[in-house]
């Protein structure tokens, strides 16, 4: 779920007096870059790890509509299609959600997926979409997330809900 | 983004509980160091921090310690399971045979009930149960079980 990556960069700092205010803003400017942002094929950065002498290293979460939106949080672009949900599933119309409809001998149970339980699912797949402005890079200068544009998430997690033990976790958990 | 490549795209996993010891230090460290000069450039780190530490807080991870982590990894070497798999174990802290299923690929040729059984005991007993599963206990202590679950 989180990995440590090592990154190697070139940060451009204002002149300090002293070696640990220099860290310190070696370490501000670095967060500023990369908190919160995607990193193409590895992830959403959460915060510098540490700063070693050449190199740098940073904690990332990764592995790996009628879409069902799914977020931890800390991270929003999830979805599960249709096809991932415990299945049989129809969409309720009235209620606006999606529902597993559980057989068992004395017949069909109908388990709703209702807004805000929490659920289980597996990650099945990622995907990253280059949103990076096509400007010279002085653009990162200002705070560039206004500035991305609202439409493509650049990283999306494909989940899945299709398997035992996954999915709402009240259908799994003894009462 | 700049789009700088990372040396190692996958350089070390890392459980959540060492990000939770992380992002706690960080927090501790950036209230006491005290000054905002550069309140909003810090906005993003700021927001991630907090909104990850929020996540990680609810799980089985926020009760652990070194010295847990230590003896689970050390139980966990008769079990035959991959690193990735260890991991999900120490994160998530299952405790049912279904939710061992999930996170061991192809449980069913590798393990035996009786198997499965013991990593659940290992589990359980070694890794602390998290806050949530706590609010879950006492609940329940309130309401006689006997209906399982849908498996």
């Amino acid at each position: 779920m989180f990995v440590l990556v090592e990154m190697v960069d070139t940060v451009r700092i204002p002149p300090w007096q002293f070696e640990r205010k220099l860290n310190d803003s070696i370490a501000e400017e670095l967060n500023k870059k990369l908190a919160n942002k995607v990193v193409y094929n590895v992830g959403l950065c959460i915060c510098l790890f540490d700063i070693t002498k050449l190199e740098d290293a940073y904690v990332f979460p990764g592995d790996g509509a009628s879409h069902t939106k799914v977020s931890l949080g800390f991270f929003d672009d999830i979805l599960i299609p249709p096809e991932s949900l415990q299945q049989p599933a129809k969409f309720d119309e009235a209620e606006q959600v999606w529902v597993w409809e559980y057989e068992t001998e004395e017949g069909a149970h109908d388990l709703y997926m209702d807004i805000g339980e929490e659920v289980r699912f597996r990650v099945v797949d990622e995907s990253f979409v280059d949103t990076s402005p096509t400007g010279p890079s002085s653009a990162e200068a200002t705070s560039s997330s206004e500035e991305l544009p609202k439409k493509a998430a650049p990283y999306t997690l494909m989940g899945s809900i299709s398997e035992p033990g996954l999915g709402l976790l009240s259908w799994w958990t003894s009462s | 983004m700049d789009g700088r490549l990372p040396k190692d795209a996958n350089a070390a996993l890392l459980s959540n509980y060492e990000v939770f010891q992380l992002l706690t230090d960080l927090k501790e460290q950036r209230k006491e160091s005290g000054k905002n000069k550069h309140s909003s450039g810090q906005q993003n780190l700021n927001t991630i921090t907090y909104e990850t530490l929020k996540y990680i807080s609810k799980t089985p991870c926020r009760h652990q310690s070194p010295e847990i982590v230590r003896e689970f990894l050390t139980a966990m070497k008769s079990h035959k399971l991959t690193k990735a798999e260890k991991l999900q174990l120490l994160n998530h802290r299952p405790v049912t045979a279904v939710e061992i299923q999930l996170m061991v690929e192809e449980s069913e040729e590798r393990l035996t009930e009786e198997q499965i059984e013991a990593l659940l005991h290992t589990v359980t007993s070694i890794l602390p149960p998290g806050p949530e599963a706590e609010q879950q206990q006492s609940a329940s202590d309130d309401v006689a079980m006997d209906e399982e679950d849908p498996a």
